[in-house]
């Protein structure tokens, strides 16, 4: 039940964007994955959730390859990505949005379960379920994504820069809930940050990357006081 | 006031069924962000075997009901074979902006010759399932016919049917969700490949009624090299764009614009101008307010 | 030699010698090659203007057809009314079909691929047809337009066929020599560069616009010219002799030809030629129905337009570079 990625490698045309990274993380366990501009860290999530097509390597999860497959397979096998950029879709409704990630479940009892959970995770989300979702501030639409990617009955969240463009105290809400939602319903999360603190200050393990290839990996608390890690990513 | 009455009713149907075509092109860009020039070729394939159908079952109405499932198989097989493969080969570089032109193109011109060769030669004459003489209203044969209320009727009909499916139903969901963003709808777990079939399927269906009711009432003769679909092409195409090419309501508002404004110009300009205008409005359309009259947001242009 | 070659002065070198052969050439084959020959030279010009546009400044059309109508009836309607001389009719199509581009090209720089392609499709569908409404341009049966015997200086056995060949081949000689020139020129990087990044090109500098609209008056311009040579060697220029067809077969020959070089241009224009003959040929094998005549070369012309799209998107010449770049850097290696 543990993700295990070994010798992933992804080219861009001619760049390696990924280059033969290994490294396992266990169930229910959140991973946050740091490093700068270019590291490569969208790029492993998109090729995790099928967005991107690996050129080798392999990333097994409850024994399935993840790789290779299509993102819509993916979803079904319980693998759910947050894009980048709050991956909504914004001339639809809020509640559109949510009832798209629980379109393929085809059971509708399920899907309004899952939504009254979500709503009391976010409970803004539910005083705006008929308004499109252009009209929300970027907090709720960074719950509104994560929301959509909940009702498609995750086990592993992929998630790609949450606090992208959110004000402090609005990430550290999101985070805050992320964490929560996490340890209720046993996901195995992956999350990668520009926000390196506020990220592995929530996060079990960290994996450091840089230019393709993981420079670190190790419990987030010791990440955190890595001298190394501290002067290259935390900035002091 | 006769003459004007007569003016609105010519354009009103004959604006229904450019709206019918717009529809068709709509539905295909909204689901695949191609303008779909082989839609007349598919369109005259299937009003062929619609008038095949005719023959056998001699009742129009089955007739057109199958033919539009004929084209809505069509539509589905050219995206999934043939649409398919062009993206995959030619999806990148620098003719990929191109590239699904000339091939909606090159298979017009393929429809067409096929047809040309199996049933080229020939006349083919669909008749009008009902009368279409026009209502005597006070002495005054008006320029609306039964067969004109059917061509009407069935054309709202097909666009509330498409509009509910788009704004009520799970699948409507999906498919505005492909349409809209293609890489989030597969992120929710949506076959977006497969949606976007179903979105050229639709317009198939939708290009074939269009096809099967516009001959009739027009000169009721069909030939694959005929004018008239050319022309129920690019009408289509006009207003598709008036109507901003992604909406439904779009569509129809165009399609009746163009179909208004053509008529009043014929009866009380010439009709030597009627493509002229067709033309300028294309082009006025597309300079001043490239969203469409019925465009909301902007911004959404390929 | 290399250097040579890619020289001003080796182009026009270049382009003397290739006259000179097909000089010798035509006093060697038949009459129908001849004349096949001038058909070649129309389209050659044709097919280089459409890819000027497309391949060179990223616009499409479906339209060339009505650009050349424009050039046809501006021939006959010159040579005609003024009895103007042939190469005086010449330079009346291009300079009227280059001021009709440059006002399409205003409208068409601001639209993009879909709508642009779908406008000039409009256009191709309906200005032939307007031909037939006003009595100047003739109707449904058009307007002669016939050059003359040729000059009685070229001896008694020059045929007029041979006469036609000569006129277009120079004509195509010309455009395509001045063509290649101004492509190599500040114009033609500024329309590479505005095909491959608008918005790069537009941080550059460059008026993105106003580099559109001169592609496209250019490219109508040699429209124009083709459209005249059509006229030319069918002595008559009617709404029938630029139908939809015509368009569609411009844009064939473009893409066999590889719309992102010059270099194929002879590809498409020569294959264009054949495919009557080669329809012909099929269809006295296999079947004689008058159907089968009329539709085989759309047939095929269609066939083949989609098989190049899908097999070698960018053209047979773009294809052969690749494949030879590729072995030379896996030798490297």
């Amino acid at each position: 039940m543990t993700l295990v990625v070994s010798d992933l490698s992804v080219d861009h045309g001619a760049i390696r964007a990924i280059d033969a990274i290994s490294f396992r993380i266990e169930e229910g366990q959140m991973a946050a994955v740091i490093g700068a501009n270019g590291a490569g860290k969208t790029t492993l999530l998109r090729a995790l959730s099928g967005l991107t097509h690996a050129s080798a390597g392999s990333a097994t999860w409850h024994g399935h390859e993840l790789l290779y497959s299509k993102a819509e397979k993916l979803v079904r096998l319980g693998v759910s990505h947050v894009a980048e950029g709050k991956s909504v879709i914004p001339e639809l409704t809020v509640g559109e949005n949510l009832l798209l990630g629980s379109l393929w479940r085809r059971n509708a009892e399920e899907a309004r379960a899952t939504q009254e959970k979500v709503l009391e995770t976010f409970p803004r989300l539910s005083e705006r379920l008929s308004q499109p979702a252009d009209t929300l501030s970027g907090g709720e639409r960074a719950m509104l994504s994560i929301g959509r990617a909940l009702m498609s009955k995750p086990q592993m969240l992929l998630m790609d820069e949450p606090s992208l463009g959110l004000a402090p105290l609005i990430v550290e809400q999101i985070f805050q809930s992320i964490r929560e939602l996490s340890k209720l319903m046993g996901l195995t999360v992956i999350l990668v940050e520009q926000n390196a603190m506020s990220a592995l200050k929530i996060a079990d393990v960290g994996i450091v990357l840089n230019l393709g290839r993981i420079v670190a990996m190790n419990s987030a608390q010791q990440l955190i006081f890595d001298p190394l890690v501290r002067a290259a990513y935390l900035g002091y | 006031m006769y003459q004007l009455i007569n003016t609105v009713l010519i354009g009103i149907t004959s604006g229904a069924i450019y709206s019918l075509m717009a529809i068709a092109l709509v539905l295909v860009w909204r689901s695949a962000r191609v303008v779909n020039f082989a839609q007349a070729g598919q369109a005259l394939l299937s009003t062929y075997i619609g008038y095949e159908f005719i023959q056998k079952f001699h009742s129009f109405w089955v007739a057109l009901f199958l033919s539009m499932l004929v084209g809505a198989a069509v539509g589905a097989i050219i995206d999934s074979s043939f649409m398919r493969i062009l993206f995959r080969r030619a999806g990148h570089g620098p003719i990929a902006n191109v590239a699904p032109i000339i091939a909606t193109l090159g298979l017009l011109g393929l429809i067409r010759a096929l047809l040309g060769l199996v049933v080229g030669g020939k006349d083919v004459r669909i008749n009008p399932p009902v009368s279409n003489v026009g209502y005597t209203v006070a002495g005054h044969t008006m320029a609306f016919s039964p067969l004109q209320l059917v061509i009407v009727i069935s054309v709202l009909l097909l666009m509330l049917v498409l509009s509910l499916i788009f704004q009520r139903t799970n699948v409507g969901l999906a498919l505005r969700a492909s349409a809209y963003s293609p890489e989030i709808a597969r992120l929710a777990g949506v076959r977006v490949d497969g949606m976007r079939t179903l979105g050229w399927a639709l317009a198939g269906a939708a290009g074939a009624a269009a096809g099967l009711l516009q001959t009739p009432n027009g000169t009721g003769v069909l030939s694959p090299d005929s004018l008239e679909f050319s022309l129920l092409l690019v009408f289509g195409f006009i207003a598709a764009v008036i109507g901003g090419l992604e909406s439904l309501v779009g569509a129809v508002v165009g399609g009746m614009v163009l179909g208004l404004v053509l008529a009043f110009v014929l009866t009380y300009v010439s009709g030597s101008v009627v493509f002229i205008t067709a033309f300028g409005l294309l082009i006025a359309v597309l300079l001043v307010k490239p969203t469409g009259l019925v465009g909301k947001r902007g911004g959404r242009r390929a | 030699m290399r250097k040579f070659a890619g020289s001003y002065f080796g182009r026009l070198t270049f382009f003397i010698l290739f006259g000179f052969v097909l000089f010798l050439a035509s006093n060697r084959v038949d009459e129908l090659r001849v004349y096949q020959g001038a058909s070649v030279a129309m389209y050659v010009v044709a097919i280089a203007s459409l890819i000027l546009l497309t391949g060179y400044s990223g616009q499409v059309s479906l339209g060339h057809g009505a650009l050349m109508a424009i050039g046809g009836y501006a021939a006959a309607l010159s040579r005609n009314h003024w009895g103007a001389p042939f190469w005086l009719c010449f330079v009346v199509a291009i300079v009227a079909t280059a001021l009709a581009g440059s006002v399409l090209g205003t409208a068409a720089a601001r639209l993009s691929g879909p709508y642009l392609a779908g406008s000039t499709l409009a256009l191709a569908v309906g200005l032939p047809s307007i031909a037939n409404q006003f009595h100047i341009l003739g109707g449904e049966q058009g307007l002669l337009f016939d050059i003359g015997a040729p000059p009685a200086a070229l001896g008694a056995d020059f045929t007029e066929y041979k006469w036609l060949f000569w006129i277009s081949a120079v004509a195509a000689l010309i455009a395509m020599w001045w063509l290649q020139n101004i492509l190599r020129s500040r114009f033609g990087r500024t329309w590479r560069a505005v095909r491959s990044n608008e918005v790069a090109a537009q941080l550059a500098g460059i008026h993105v616009g106003k580099s559109k609209t001169l592609a496209f008056t250019v490219s109508s311009g040699l429209a124009g010219l083709a459209g005249a040579m059509l006229a030319m060697t069918i002595s008559t220029v009617s709404p029938s002799a630029f139908p939809l067809t015509l368009s569609f077969a411009v844009l064939t020959g473009a893409v066999l030809s590889g719309v992102t070089t010059l270099s194929g241009v002879m590809i498409g224009a020569l294959i264009l030629v054949a495919t009557p003959d080669i329809a012909d040929a099929i269809s006295s094998r296999f079947a004689s129905s008058e159907n089968v005549t009329t539709n085989l070369p759309g047939l095929l012309v269609s066939a083949l337009l989609i098989l190049v799209v899908m097999l070698v998107p960018n053209g047979p010449v773009e294809q052969m570079r690749t494949l030879r770049n590729r072995k030379r850097a896996k030798a490297l290696r």
